[in-house]
Parts: structure tokens; C-alpha cells; sequence
């Protein structure tokens, strides 16, 4: 042994060491009510910025085959309201507004008119349970070159006739495999599952996903976020 | 590897007793640091399990138990998730900041079971669990200690890759196949956080039975009258 020391040094280097610790305290930080609620946030902010790094616009979510589907009766029906919003699908148009070339109303049949892409993909909802379904439809990058929109604006806003909204970071709606759907499991998309048109996008959780739609707008600056994220939940989601 | 030992001279009686720096600093850090991150991240995991306590069919859902909402963190979904979204950076950052720390320190080796490990697990076995005589210990930890030791860290490793392809099977999507899938990988995530937990109860039992110079070396570094032969 070659250090040597009496038990009064030996008592303070002890305290040094443990007073060294002490930054952990500011974990208490998270106890106190308003700012935890920022920190929170923050931490919810960084994964979400994560999360929107991580994203890779050319990277394809899996595909499955049709013996791999989820049985359509065992596919859910989530609302945050009504199974069936009563769309009137005779005057239903989808009314697009924000950045684009050409505002306006659009049909079901312009929709129905650019390339139809059906794949079976696996919806992930937040709660933890997943589902693989058919869906088809337009790419929703079709879509915003058949209105002009402008591909730099930073997302697309959705609205629902159940008063749900949504919205989209350009990335994810520029993806392949985000689809305007109108149909599922080869059947026209039925009220429950949001017809006349919904989103599917298999790279985001199940919220992203809105049924019902009635309004689209490309824009810089969101008002509302969506119904879920503005109680809480991540803005990007991505998955 | 013996540790480096001071001697300690009593100030009133003269008596000497041995001392040995047994934890540097940045792993004392990133124990409490990540021992609290553990807590949060299993707490708002069970909240957010609560969400959907199965991993079968959504339809028709068969719930695989109840866990009591007093034993979980965050209240309700979201909140569980903005919890556990934050606490997974410390959770990471304390792991790599250990990792890095080991590997370049050299410390790891006070704690990495390996091979010439095996021959004294048994012993420790029979010590532990069937009465037999306490063998002499060499080393900072024993057989056993590193074991378990080595074998969370790689659970915990384990738990980060497995909520990585919970979080993100479509980025991650090579790595949620290596698992079996979106769906599998959230049974890995929870089997994990069950043998982690396991790990938390033996540990916590050994420190209560015969640790308060080993919990103390954990908060100040030193341990006096070190149970291993010293330099």
C-alpha cells in the first residue's frame, strides 16, 4: 500500500465524491408541475425532430402478402366520434386550398382518374395493437401535381366531415406509399372505414390516418396540429 | 486485476483499515442517472401497455393482464408516451456515455464475465443457493456478479435496440424483421423490460443482505475494508 491517509481526509474526499453527484438533483426538475410539463414537451419536440431525421422519403414500409391479411371483419373501426360522419356522397367534393396552383373543389372521379396503387400494409395504431390491410387509391404526391401544390411548403393540412383534422409533414406526404384511398380490401371504402376518401400512410401511426376527408390545404403554418397531437401526442409520429 | 488500495488511519484509535477507489465517477453518474431513467421508462411503458394490454388479435381482444394504473407513470397514453420519448435520450445517453467509458477507460474489465470466469461460477452457485463454502474472492466482482452484470448491460442494450423497432419498424424495418416483425418486436420489448426488472430485484435483495459498503462505494467510489485482496 502505498497512499496513506487519516479517516478525517478520508471522510471529506468521500463527501467530494458524493457531492459530485449533485447535478442529479436537477432530475427533480420533472416533479414540479409546470416544468414538467415543458420538459416533457422538449423531450417530445427531440424525438420528434429524431423522427423526422430519421425519415428516408425513398425507404418503402414492408408489403405483405394476401394470405398474410387481417380477416376484413377483424380489421377495427377507430373514431374519436362517429362510425358514420353521414357524408352525402352525391355532393361530397374535396375542397383544396393553401399553396396550390388550383384551388377548388374536386371529385371522387378526378381522384379516381390518376394511377390507382393498392398494397397491403400494416397499420400500427398508438395503443400498440397492428392490423395488415389491402388498401388502394392515388398517391397522395399524384394528387398535389394534379392541384399544383407547392412541393416546398412544409405540410398538408386535412379536414373531416366528424370534425377530426390532421396534418402531414411534406416528406411523408410526398412519400410512394401515402395513398388518398378509396378503397379497402378490393370493396369501395366503406362509411365505418371513412368514405368516400382517406388517408393511408403506412410510414405513420394509426391518428395520422384521417377517414371522412372533406378539406385539404398546403400550407407553411399550421393553426391546429391535429385533433390527437393538440392533447398531447407526437406531432410527427412517424414509423 | 487487483484495485489500487490507501490505508486509512483512525484519527482517534490509530486503527488501519484498507480503502479502494472502486467506481470512478462517470460510472457512479451513470448508474443513479440511468437507474432513474429505468424507473420512468418502465412506468410509462406500462401505461402505455395499459392502452392495449395484449399482444394478440385487436380483434377480438384478449387482455393478457391488468396492470394497476397506481404502478404506472404518466396517467394516460399520451402522457406515458411524452414520458417515455423523453426519458429514452437519458436512457440512451447514459448507456453510451457508460459504454464509451469502459471500453476506453479499461474499466470493463473489472466488470465483463468471460471465459476465465467460468470455473468459479459454480462455486458461487452452490454459495448463493445451496449452502455450500464461500469461495475466496480475487476480484472486485465475482464470477456471478459480473455475470449478471454483463448480462444487463446487454439487456439493456437489448431493450433500446427492440424499442427502436417498436418506435420505428418502417426505418428500422431490417431490424423489426430480425425480430419477426412489428408485432413480435413489442414481445421482445416487454419480455426484456420483465428480465431487466428480474435483474433490479436480485440486485436490490443482495445490497439489502450484504451491501452498504458496496452501496456507499456507488455514491462516493471508495469502499473501505474491500472483501478482495488489494495492492
Amino acid at each position: 500500500m502505498s497512499l496513506h491517509t487519516d479517516s478525517r481526509k478520508f471522510r471529506a474526499m468521500n463527501r467530494r465524491e458524493l457531492l459530485k453527484l449533485t447535478p442529479l438533483v436537477a432530475l427533480g426538475a420533472f416533479a414540479i408541475p409546470k416544468l414538467q410539463t415543458r420538459l416533457l414537451d422538449a423531450g417530445l419536440g427531440l424525438s420528434d425532430w429524431a423522427s423526422a431525421r430519421l425519415f428516408r422519403g425513398g425507404h418503402l414500409a414492408p408489403t405483405f402478402a394476401d394470405s398474410e391479411l387481417t380477416p376484413f371483419d377483424k380489421f377495427p373501426i377507430n373514431d374519436y366520434d362517429v362510425d358514420d360522419p353521414q357524408v352525402d356522397f352525391d355532393r361530397w367534393t374535396l375542397t383544396v386550398s393553401g399553396a396550390v396552383e388550383k384551388p377548388g373543389e374536386y371529385t371522387l372521379a378526378q381522384v379516381r382518374q390518376l394511377p390507382k396503387i393498392a398494397q397491403n400494409t400494416r397499420h400500427v395504431c398508438v395503443e400498440g395493437w397492428d392490423v395488415i390491410g389491402r388498401f388502394a387509391g392515388a398517391r397522395l404526391s399524384d394528387f398535389l401535381k394534379m392541384i399544383g401544390a407547392d412541393t416546398t411548403a412544409r405540410f398538408v393540412y386535412v379536414e373531416c366531415a366528424d370534425d377530426y383534422y390532421e396534418s402531414l409533414d411534406m416528406a411523408t406526404a410526398l412519400h410512394p406509399q401515402s395513398l388518398l384511398c378509396y378503397e379497402m380490401y378490393g370493396q369501395s371504402l366503406t362509411r365505418e372505414h371513412g368514405a368516400p376518401l382517406r388517408l393511408t400512410l403506412p410510414t405513420k401511426v394509426g391518428y395520422k390516418q384521417a377517414k371522412y376527408l372533406t378539406d385539404l390545404k398546403v400550407t407553411n403554418v399550421l393553426e391546429r396540429v391535429g385533433y390527437w397531437e393538440d392533447q398531447g401526442y407526437s406531432s410527427f409520429y412517424g414509423l | 486485476m487487483a484495485a489500487r488500495a490507501i490505508a486509512v488511519e483512525d484519527v482517534k484509535t490509530g486503527e488501519v483499515t484498507e480503502a479502494v477507489y472502486e467506481h470512478p465517477f462517470v460510472v457512479r453518474f451513470c448508474h443513479w442517472l440511468n437507474a432513474v431513467a429505468l424507473l420512468v421508462m418502465v412506468g410509462s411503458g406500462l401505461q402505455i401497455f395499459r392502452a392495449f394490454p395484449s399482444f394478440g388479435a385487436k380483434i377480438p381482444q384478449k387482455d393478457l393482464l391488468n396492470w394497476p394504473k397506481a404502478f404506472a407513470l404518466g396517467g394516460w397514453l399520451g402522457g406515458a408516451l411524452q414520458w417515455h420519448l423523453t426519458f429514452m435520450w437519458i436512457y440512451i445517453g447514459t448507456g453510451l456515455l457508460y459504454l464509451g467509458y469502459q471500453v476506453f477507460s479499461g474499466n470493463y474489465k473489472q466488470v465483463l464475465f468471460g471465459t476465465r470466469d467460468l470455473p468459479g461460477v459454480w462455486p458461487m452457485v452452490r454459495h448463493y443457493f445451496f449452502f455450500g463454502p464461500k469461495p475466496a474472492q480475487t476480484e472486485t466482482y465475482n464470477p456471478l456478479q459480473k455475470h449478471a452484470y454483463t448480462t444487463v448491460i446487454g439487456l439493456g442494450v437489448l431493450s433500446v435496440v427492440t424499442g427502436l423497432a417498436v418506435w420505428k419498424p418502417v426505418q428500422f424495418s431490417g431490424l423489426a424483421r430480425m425480430m419477426g416483425g412489428f408485432h413480435w418486436a413489442r414481445v421482445w420489448h416487454f419480455a426484456i423490460m420483465w428480465a431487466i426488472l428480474g435483474f433490479v430485484f436480485g440486485h436490490l435483495v443482495m445490497v439489502v443482505l450484504h451491501g452498504w459498503n458496496n452501496f456507499v462505494s456507488m455514491l462516493t467510489g471508495w469502499k473501505k475494508d474491500p472483501e478482495y485482496p488489494v495492492e
